[in-house]
C-alpha cells in the first residue's frame, strides 16, 4: 500500500463550523457563539459546550501532550476525567494550573492553554531521546544502577532525574482565587446522572425524599449525552433534559453538576468538590472557584457508570488512538471527529456502535477490526472479523494501522484515528474507599462492586455491571425505591421508560499476542515489556507490580491501565485475574486542588487570633506583640528613643522593681470550681493539699499527670467554702480543663462539684512593685482593707473598684515584688487598664510585656513552660516536697517509680556566667569545665536565659544532675549549634530576694 | 546476580530476558534458627543484618501478605536523626549512617537522597527548644544547623513570610536528612537477605506461638508449624494483635496516619520542610509529586484509612505556609496503622517468654529507623543483649519510670 | 465520623477530642499493696483490639461531657454512645 500521509487525505466532511475542519453536524453545542482560545500561543476557536480537547480536535489538533518518561507524543485517550494523556497547563500567571485534563476543561472565551513536560516545544521535544533509550530505561532500572560512587547520587544522577521528571509546573505564586467549604445533609445522595442515576433521583425525588444528584460533568445526563439510543420514544439526551427539568422543579431535589464525589468516608459522609469558577476565565466576583462539601447522607446510590478499556498492541499510544466510545462521545456530543478517516478495533459489539454512530455523522470508517471470528457484519463499511491491529505508524499522530487478518495476511490501512473498544469496567472506585474489595464477574469479564460496601451505599447501572440502558434505568429505580422505603417514604411503581435492553456480554481481549512496546499506562509509559520484566523479577503480586513498574500510579490512578496490566500478569503467572487480586482504590476519585481542601483557611486565617480586652490599648502604646498559642500578648512597650528591644525590657523591669508596673495576664487559664466537694476535688487534682486552705487565701498548686510528670502549675484561690478559682498557664488552659473534667466525670462522678472555664470572662492585670498597693488604693473602693495586715501575701477576695464595679483581688506575685492580680469582667478590661495607667501617673507606672515578665520570673526562679516541658517531675523542679504522701492525688503512685527518682536526677538550678559580660543561651548543655564535650558527658541543659538588669549580667535556669548539691560549682555551658562556650557558676534559682521579703512587704 | 549500570546495559541489549527474581518466593522449612514475623522494612532489615553481620543465615521472614505491604510502603519517605533525647538520638544517628551506606551494602539503589530537612521556627520559646535539640544532635555526633529568618528567605524564598499567622523566624536544619524510595528499601533488603540464604515466605500468617516451659518453640502459621530457635516479631501496626497470641498486653495503641501525594510537578522543593505549628510536612519525590502529611487522625483504628477533617487540617497547614501550592492537585490519600507507644518511642526487647523477641511501637517514625531497627534487633536476636544504641528501648521502662518522651506528652499515645 | 451524642443527637466528630480506652475510668486504689503494678497496668497497658472498642471522647466543642463510645476499630462503626458520668456512677453503685 502507498505510504501517504493521512493529513493530506481528501476531506470526507464538510466543516460545520468555519475554521474547524473536523467539526461534524449536530452535537450539544451553542454554534451561535464562537469562543476564541489559544493553545501553545496559536489561536483557535470552538463553541460553548466544547471541552478544550473537543475544540482542539475540531481544529485538527491531535497532539496535546507528552508522556512522562519517554516523552512520547500524545493526544487524548478519552473524553472524560480519566484522561491520562491530554494534560495541559491551563490559564496563565498566578492562575496557572498544571496537569489540567483537556478532556474536562470547559472551553471559555479567551482560554489560554500551554503544553507541558516538553522542551523546547511540543512538536520537537529534546527529551524524546528517552524514547530511543527506552531499552535501557525499563521498569525499575534505576534500582539497579546509579550506585557508584555513592556521593554521585545527590550530585549528579538525581538532579538530572529530578529535572526531567514532573509533569506541569506551578506558577510559584499564591493562588488569587477564593475557596470555600460547606455542609449538606440529605436522605439520598445519587452519584452520577446517567440513566441509572437520573432514574434513581427521579424515583426518590417524586417520593418526597431529600435528594442530591451530583455529577462531575457540566451537563447532566452522563452517557446519555454521548449515545443515540432512544428512551421512551425520544433521544436519550432529550429524555435526560426533560428529566433534569422535572428534577429542577422538585423543591426536595438539589442538582449539583460540575460536582465530583471524591470519597466515601465514615458514617455516610461523602466529600464533594463543586467547581463554580473553572468554566470561566476567572471566578465571578465574590464567588469561590471551588467548594468542598461534606455531604452527610442516609443512603447513597452509586451510579458512576463505567470506563471503556483500551486494547494493548504495539504503538497503541499515538495521537489519534483513543477509546472507541470516546470517539463516539466526540462525534455525538461534541460534533467532532479526531480525523476524517477512522478505524475501530474491537472485541465486542460496543465497538460497532461507535462505527455506526461515526458513519452516521459522515465520518469515513476505514474498517472495523473485530477480534472475534463471528463478528457482526455491516453494510456501510468493512468489518474484518478475526483480525487484530498489530502496529501503528505516525510520529506526531496516527497515519497508518497495520492489521493481521484472520487468515494471517497483513494489511495496512490509512487512518487518522483508531478507536479501541476493549469492553467496559464498572466504576467501582467509591465502593472500595472503606476497603471493600470488588469481585470478578465472568459475564462481563470485569470487576464489579462486592464485599462490604460503605454502609448505606447501593450501586446501580453500569457501575454495578448493568451495561444496557434498560438495565441502568431499572436498577436506578429499584435502588431508589428500596432506599426511600427504608427511610419511610413511598414510591409509585413507576412505569419505566422504554429503552434498549441488548444483552451485554464482554469477552475479554486484553492484548495482541507478540505486543511488547505496547502501552498499558500511557502517562507513566508502562508497557507490556515492563510487566513481563516485573514477572520475571518476582514482582508478581498486584501491589508489587504497581509499585515496581508504576503501573496505575499516574494521574488517572490506573483507571485506563490497571485491568490490562493485571490481565497480562495473571496470564504470565498462570492465575486468574481475581486470583491475582486488585489494587486498592483510594480517594479522591479525581485529583483535587490542595487549596480546595483548605477552603478559606490560608495566611493569617490559618488559626483564630485571640486578643485580650486591652489589646487595642496596648496597640495604641505601640506595643510589640508575640504569639502565645493563639493569643497575641504584648511583648514589650518601646518608648521613643529605644532602638533595641533590650532597652525597653530592661527599663520595664527596673521600673517595676523600683516603683510599679502593670502586666496584662488575662491569657492565664481560669477555671471556676464550685460545689460542696470542691476542696475534696482539688485535693485529688493537685499534688499538694487543698482541703485546709482557708477562705480568702490563695495557694500555689502543682498538678501532675497520672504518669507522675508535672502537668501544670498555678494557683487556686478560695473565695468561699464551696468556691475556688483555679489558674493555669496560658498554654495549658484547655488541657488542664479537659483533665479536670475527666477526673470529675469519669473518676469521681459522685462528688458535688461543677467546673466552668472562665478564661474569657475575666480580664486580669498584675500590678507589681513596691508602689503597687498605693496604686491599688486609688482604684479599690475604700470599704475594702488592702493593708498588709488586712490583705496579706496570698490573700484573695471579692472587692469593688472605681465606685462599685465588682472585681476580684489576689495578692500573688510572679515577679517577686509586692504584687497583686486584679480581675474584672472582661468588658471592663480596657477601661481598667486605662484607669490604672492614669491612677499610676504619680508613681511613674510602667506597662510591661511578656519579656519583662519572663526576666522577673527567671530572677525569682519561678518555673514556666520552658521548665514544665512534659518530662519533668516535681522533684526535678525542686518541688518534690509538694507531692503529699498522705492523700491520693493524680500522679502520686507513678511518680514514685525508680526511674523518676534516680540519685543523679536533674534538679532546677540557677546559673550565671563567670564573666558577667558573657552571653549564655537557653538550649545550651552543661559539661565539666574541662574534658570531653559530648553526649556521654552531658550533665544538664539550660531551660531559660535572660539578661537581668537587677543582677547586671545574663542569668539562667537549668536542669542539672544532682543540681541541688552543686551550688557554687563551675561548669561549661556549651552550645555548638550557636557556636558558644562559656564558663558558668551554678547558684540558687532565686536570684532576687530569696527570702521573699519584698512580696510580703 | 549483582546489579550495576554495566549489567543494566548488557541485559537491555539482550532484551532484558536475563534477569531473575529479586528474591526467591520460598516455602517454609520445618525449622529455622531464627524466624522473623513480619516482612516489612524492619523484619527484612533484621534478616539482612542477621545474615550479613552476625552470620546467622538459617533465617525465615514470614509475612501474612506480600513483603513491603505495610508501613514501609505507606510512609512519607523521610529520613533524619533530629532527635532530642539521649535514649533516641544515638540510635537514629546510627540509622542515618546506615542509610548513607545502604546502597553499597545491599547492592540496590533505594535512592537515599540527603537533600536536607528543615524544621521551621516561629517563636523564641521554640527556638530555645530547637537550640537544645540541635545541641543534643551535635553532641551525639549528628549534624545540625540553626537558620535565622534571613537564611530561610534565601533558601526558601517562596514560603509565606509576609502574611503568615505564625511568622517564620528561622529553622533547624539537618543537611544529612532527606528522603528514600520507600518500596525499594523493602525490596533491597529482601534481595540482600535472600542472597545470603534467608527464606522469605509470603502469604504466611502467624496464628499462634508455641511455647513449652516458658520457652518459645516456634510459630503456628496458616502454612503449618514452623519451628524456631528464636522468634522475633516486627509487625508494627499490628503488634498488639500478634502479641496477644502470646498472652501479652502492650503499651501500644493502633492509630491511623494519613499521607498524601499530588500529581507530578516540575521541581520546586529540594528538601523536606516541617511546619510543626501547622502539623504539615512535605517533600517532593523524584517523580515530582509533593508527598505530605500531618497528624494522626487521633482515634484507635486498624482501618488503613482516615477521614476528611484531618485531610483538611493538613492542607490548611500547607496553604498557611506555602500559598503557592494551592493549585497543585492532591492525587491520592492513604492511611497506615501506627503502633503508637505510650511515650512515643519504640521497643526492641526480649519478652517474658524465652526465645520470643519484640520490635514494636514505632509510632509514625519507623521508616527512618529501618536500618538501625534491623541492626539492633539482629544484635538482640543474635547475642541476647541489647545493641548499644537501643538500650533504652526496654519493654518494662514504663514500670521502672524510664520513659523516653520526646514530646513530653505522657501516657496518651495520640499526642506523641 | 458522626457521634450520636445522648443529649444532642448526631454531631460531627470534629467537635470531640479523643482520649483512649474506657478502662482509663477504672483507676486503681492508691492504698492497695499492689498499687504500683496496678497503676502501671492502668496507665500504660492496652487491649488495643481490632474490633469493638469502648473508648473515651470529650465533647470539647460542645457541652464538655465525656462520652463512652463503643466503636469498631476496623469498620469505625459506632454502636453505642453513653455519658461517661452515667457509666462511672453505674460502675460505682453497690451491686
Amino acid at each position: 500500500m502507498k505510504d501517504t500521509s493521512a493529513e493530506g487525505d481528501v476531506r470526507q466532511i464538510e466543516p460545520a463550523s468555519p475554521g474547524q475542519p473536523n467539526r461534524l453536524p449536530g452535537g450539544r453545542l451553542d454554534r451561535a457563539t464562537t469562543l476564541p482560545f489559544t493553545f501553545d500561543g496559536k489561536a483557535y476557536s470552538g463553541h460553548p459546550g466544547d471541552t478544550l480537547a473537543s475544540a482542539l480536535l475540531a481544529n485538527g489538533v491531535r497532539l496535546m501532550g507528552r508522556s512522562f518518561k519517554y516523552h512520547r507524543p500524545r493526544g487524548p485517550l478519552t473524553a472524560g476525567s480519566e484522561e491520562p494523556n491530554a494534560l495541559v497547563e491551563l490559564r496563565s500567571g498566578a492562575r496557572r494550573e498544571p496537569n489540567t485534563r483537556a478532556t474536562t476543561a470547559e472551553l471559555y472565551h479567551g482560554l489560554v492553554a500551554t503544553s507541558q513536560n516538553r522542551w523546547p516545544s511540543l512538536r520537537f521535544d529534546a527529551m524524546a531521546i528517552n524514547d530511543r533509550l527506552s531499552p535501557f530505561l525499563t521498569a525499575g532500572f534505576y534500582y539497579k544502577t546509579f550506585m557508584w560512587p555513592a556521593s554521585f547520587w545527590e550530585k549528579l544522577y538525581e538532579p538530572i532525574i529530578r529535572r526531567a521528571a514532573g509533569l506541569g509546573a506551578l506558577s510559584m505564586k499564591p493562588d488569587p482565587d477564593e475557596y470555600d467549604k460547606g455542609f449538606k445533609h440529605c436522605d439520598l445522595l445519587v452519584i452520577g446522572s446517567g440513566p441509572a442515576g437520573m432514574m434513581a433521583a427521579l424515583t426518590a425525588g417524586r417520593s418526597g425524599a431529600d435528594v442530591i444528584l451530583a455529577d462531575e460533568d457540566f451537563e447532566m445526563g452522563g452517557r446519555l449525552l454521548s449515545e443515540t439510543f432512544s428512551i421512551a420514544d425520544q433521544s436519550g439526551a432529550d429524555w435526560a433534559a426533560q428529566t433534569v427539568a422535572e428534577l429542577s422543579s422538585l423543591p426536595n431535589v438539589r442538582l449539583m453538576p460540575r460536582t465530583t464525589i471524591i470519597g466515601a468516608f465514615d458514617h455516610g459522609i461523602y466529600g464533594a468538590v463543586e467547581r463554580l469558577g473553572d468554566h470561566l476565565a476567572q471566578p465571578a466576583q465574590g464567588t469561590p472557584r471551588q467548594v468542598l462539601w461534606r455531604l452527610t447522607t442516609k443512603r447513597t446510590i452509586l451510579a458512576a457508570g463505567a470506563t471503556e478499556r483500551p486494547i494493548v498492541f504495539n504503538n497503541n499510544d499515538r495521537p489519534g488512538i483513543m477509546g472507541a466510545a470516546a470517539l463516539r462521545t466526540y462525534a455525538n456530543r461534541f460534533a467532532v471527529t479526531a480525523a476524517p478517516r477512522v478505524a475501530i478495533f474491537t472485541c465486542n459489539d460496543d465497538g460497532h456502535r461507535s462505527a455506526a454512530d461515526l458513519h452516521a455523522k459522515g465520518v469515513k470508517i476505514a474498517a472495523v477490526i473485530d477480534t472475534r471470528p463471528d463478528a457482526p457484519r455491516a453494510t456501510d463499511y468493512e468489518v474484518l472479523a478475526g483480525a487484530k491491529v498489530t502496529d501503528t505508524r505516525g510520529r506526531l499522530g496516527l497515519t497508518f494501522a497495520e492489521i493481521a487478518l484472520a487468515d494471517g495476511a497483513a494489511r495496512t490501512i490509512e487512518v487518522g484515528a483508531l478507536g479501541m473498544a476493549g469492553g467496559w469496567n464498572p466504576n467501582v472506585h467509591l465502593t472500595c474507599h472503606q476497603r471493600g474489595r470488588p469481585v470478578w464477574d465472568d459475564a462481563i469479564a470485569a470487576f464489579v462492586p462486592g464485599g462490604t460496601l460503605p454502609p448505606g451505599m447501593v450501586v446501580a447501572g453500569a457501575a454495578a455491571g448493568a451495561l444496557s440502558t434498560h438495565g441502568a434505568l431499572s436498577q436506578g429505580a429499584e435502588a431508589a425505591s428500596a432506599a426511600v422505603s427504608e427511610l419511610g417514604n413511598r414510591t409509585d411503581p413507576d412505569n419505566l421508560p422504554e429503552a434498549e435492553d441488548a444483552p451485554v456480554a464482554q469477552t475479554p481481549f486484553w492484548y495482541v499476542t507478540g505486543a511488547d512496546r505496547a502501552w498499558l499506562d500511557q502517562q507513566n509509559d508502562v508497557t507490556v515489556k515492563d510487566v513481563k520484566l516485573s514477572h520475571r523479577e518476582g514482582f508478581r503480586a498486584v501491589e508489587h507490580l504497581k509499585r515496581y513498574t508504576t503501573l496505575g500510579m499516574a494521574t488517572d490512578q490506573g483507571k485506563t491501565s490497571n485491568m490490562a496490566g493485571l490481565a497480562i500478569m495473571a496470564e504470565l503467572a498462570g492465575k486468574t485475574i481475581p486470583g491475582l487480586g486488585t489494587t486498592m482504590f483510594r480517594p479522591p476519585y479525581t485529583p483535587v486542588p490542595i487549596a480546595t481542601f483548605a477552603g478559606r483557611i490560608k495566611g493569617r486565617a490559618f488559626h483564630p487570633t485571640r486578643l485580650t480586652p486591652s489589646h487595642y490599648w496596648a496597640k495604641e502604646q505601640g506595643a510589640v506583640f508575640v504569639e502565645v498559642g493563639n493569643w497575641l500578648r504584648a511583648q514589650w512597650f518601646p518608648e521613643p528613643g529605644e532602638t533595641h528591644w533590650r532597652q525597653s525590657v530592661d527599663r520595664e523591669v527596673a521600673a517595676t522593681r523600683a516603683s510599679v508596673g502593670i502586666c496584662d495576664c488575662t491569657t492565664l487559664g481560669k477555671i471556676d470550681v464550685q460545689g460542696t466537694d470542691a476542696a475534696v476535688f482539688l485535693n485529688l487534682i493537685y499534688a499538694n493539699g487543698f482541703a485546709k486552705l482557708p477562705v480568702g487565701r490563695v495557694r500555689y498548686g502543682l498538678m501532675l499527670r497520672e504518669d507522675g510528670i508535672a502537668l501544670d502549675d498555678g494557683t487556686a484561690a478560695r473565695l468561699a467554702e464551696d468556691h475556688f478559682i483555679v489558674t493555669t498557664t496560658t498554654a495549658n488552659a484547655g488541657k488542664v480543663y479537659q483533665h479536670m473534667e475527666f477526673v470529675r466525670q469519669c473518676l469521681v462522678p459522685d462528688l458535688d462539684v461543677q467546673l466552668i472555664s472562665t478564661t474569657e470572662a475575666w480580664a486580669q492585670y498584675a500590678v507589681a512593685g513596691p508602689n503597687s498597693r498605693a496604686l491599688l488604693r486609688k482604684v479599690v473602693d475604700p470599704a475594702f482593707d488592702i493593708s498588709n495586715e488586712g490583705f496579706p501575701f496570698m490573700a484573695c477576695g471579692e472587692v469593688t473598684i472605681c465606685g462599685g464595679l465588682r472585681a476580684r483581688l489576689f495578692r500573688i506575685s510572679f515577679s517577686g515584688e509586692l504584687a497583686y492580680e486584679l480581675a474584672v469582667p472582661a468588658r471592663y478590661g480596657d477601661a481598667l487598664m486605662r484607669r490604672l495607667m492614669a491612677a499610676g501617673q504619680d508613681f511613674d507606672v510602667t506597662p510591661y510585656g511578656t519579656e519583662a515578665l519572663g526576666v522577673m520570673r527567671i530572677e525569682k526562679g519561678h518555673v514556666a513552660g520552658n521548665e514544665l516541658n512534659g518530662t519533668t517531675t516535681a522533684a526535678n523542679l525542686g518541688l518534690g516536697r509538694m507531692v503529699s504522701k498522705k492523700k491520693d492525688c493524680i500522679g502520686s503512685i507513678l511518680s514514685e517509680r525508680d526511674g523518676l527518682n534516680a540519685p543523679d536526677d536533674l534538679r532546677l538550678v540557677g546559673l550565671k556566667p563567670v564573666d558577667p559580660s558573657a552571653k549564655i543561651t537557653a538550649g545550651g548543655h552543661l559539661m565539666a569545665t574541662d574534658g570531653p564535650v559530648d553526649a556521654a558527658h552531658d550533665q544538664g541543659y539550660v531551660t531559660s536565659a535572660a539578661f537581668s538588669p537587677t543582677m547586671g549580667s545574663m542569668i539562667g535556669l537549668a536542669f542539672l544532675r544532682r543540681g541541688a548539691d552543686r551550688l557554687g560549682e563551675r561548669l561549661r555551658l556549651v552550645s555548638p549549634l550557636t557556636d558558644l562556650t562559656v564558663e558558668v557558676e551554678i547558684c540558687s534559682a532565686h536570684f532576687v530576694d530569696p527570702e521573699g521579703v519584698r512580696l510580703r512587704a | 546476580m549483582t546489579y550495576s549500570g554495566f549489567r543494566v546495559i548488557r541485559e537491555a541489549l539482550r532484551g532484558d530476558l536475563g534477569w531473575g527474581p529479586a528474591w526467591r518466593d520460598a516455602d517454609p522449612k520445618d525449622h529455622y534458627d531464627v524466624v522473623i514475623v513480619g516482612g516489612g522494612g524492619h523484619g527484612l532489615a533484621t534478616a539482612h543484618y542477621l545474615a550479613s553481620r552476625y552470620g546467622v543465615t538459617n533465617v525465615a521472614v514470614i509475612e501474612k501478605g506480600w513483603i513491603g505491604g505495610g508501613n514501609v510502603g505507606r510512609n512519607t519517605t523521610i529520613i533524619r536523626s533530629n532527635y532530642l533525647l539521649d535514649g533516641n538520638e544515638p540510635f537514629y544517628e546510627m540509622s542515618l549512617k546506615l542509610w548513607e551506606g545502604l546502597e553499597q551494602d545491599i547492592n540496590y539503589n533505594a535512592m537515599v537522597s540527603q537533600r536536607g530537612i528543615i524544621n521551621l521556627i516561629h517563636s523564641d520559646a521554640q527556638r530555645d527548644a530547637f537550640i537544645r535539640r540541635g545541641n543534643a544532635m551535635i553532641l551525639n555526633g549528628a549534624d545540625a544547623e540553626l537558620l535565622d529568618e534571613a537564611a530561610m528567605r534565601r533558601e526558601y524564598p517562596w514560603l509565606n513570610y509576609e502574611d503568615a499567622r505564625f511568622p517564620i523566624k528561622g529553622g533547624l536544619a539537618q543537611r544529612r536528612g532527606g528522603t528514600v524510595r520507600h518500596d525499594a528499601v523493602a525490596w533491597g533488603y529482601a534481595r540482600a537477605a535472600d542472597r545470603r540464604g534467608v527464606d522469605i515466605i509470603q502469604n504466611c500468617e502467624v496464628t499462634g506461638f508455641r511455647t513449652k516451659n516458658g520457652n518459645c518453640l516456634g510459630v503456628d502459621t496458616s502454612r503449618g508449624f514452623i519451628g524456631a530457635g528464636k522468634v522475633g516479631v516486627a509487625v508494627a501496626g499490628n503488634s498488639s494483635r500478634v502479641m496477644a497470641l502470646a498472652g501479652m498486653r502492650l503499651p501500644i495503641e493502633s492509630h491511623v496516619l494519613q499521607a498524601f501525594v499530588t500529581e507530578g510537578l516540575k521541581p520546586i522543593l529540594p528538601g523536606v520542610i516541617t511546619f510543626g505549628a501547622g502539623h504539615f510536612y512535605v517533600s517532593q519525590s523524584d517523580k515530582g509529586g509533593l508527598v505530605f502529611g500531618g497528624d494522626i487522625d487521633g482515634y484507635n483504628s486498624y482501618a488503613q484509612r482516615g477521614n476528611l477533617p484531618v485531610v483538611e487540617d493538613v492542607c490548611e497547614g500547607g496553604m498557611a505556609i506555602m500559598p503557592m501550592i494551592g493549585r497543585a492537585r492532591l492525587l491520592r490519600m492513604w492511611g497506615g496503622i501506627m503502633d503508637m507507644s505510650m511515650d512515643g518511642s519504640p521497643i526492641i526487647d526480649r519478652t517474658h517468654i524465652d526465645g520470643l523477641y519484640l520490635n514494636a511501637g514505632w509510632c509514625y517514625g519507623g521508616f527512618k529507623a529501618t536500618p538501625a531497627s534491623g541492626l539492633a534487633f539482629a544484635h538482640l536476636l543474635a547475642t541476647n543483649a541489647p545493641h548499644d544504641t537501643a538500650k533504652a528501648y526496654r519493654l518494662n521502662r514504663f514500670e521502672t519510670g524510664h520513659m523516653i518522651d520526646e514530646k513530653g506528652m505522657g501516657n496518651q499515645p495520640n499526642l506523641h | 465520623m458522626i457521634i450520636d451524642h445522648p443529649l444532642f443527637g448526631p454531631r460531627d466528630a470534629s467537635e470531640f477530642v479523643y482520649l483512649g480506652d474506657a478502662s482509663l475510668m477504672d483507676r486503681p486504689d492508691w492504698k492497695s499493696e499492689t498499687a504500683a503494678q496496678d497503676f502501671h497496668a492502668y496507665a500504660y497497658l492496652r487491649d488495643n483490639p481490632a474490633g469493638p472498642h469502648r473508648e473515651l471522647w470529650f465533647h470539647e466543642g460542645g457541652d464538655r461531657s465525656w462520652l463512652v463510645i463503643t466503636r469498631d476499630t476496623v469498620t469505625h462503626e459506632i454502636t453505642r454512645v453513653e455519658l461517661a458520668r452515667d457509666v462511672a456512677r453505674k460502675q460505682r453503685a453497690p451491686q
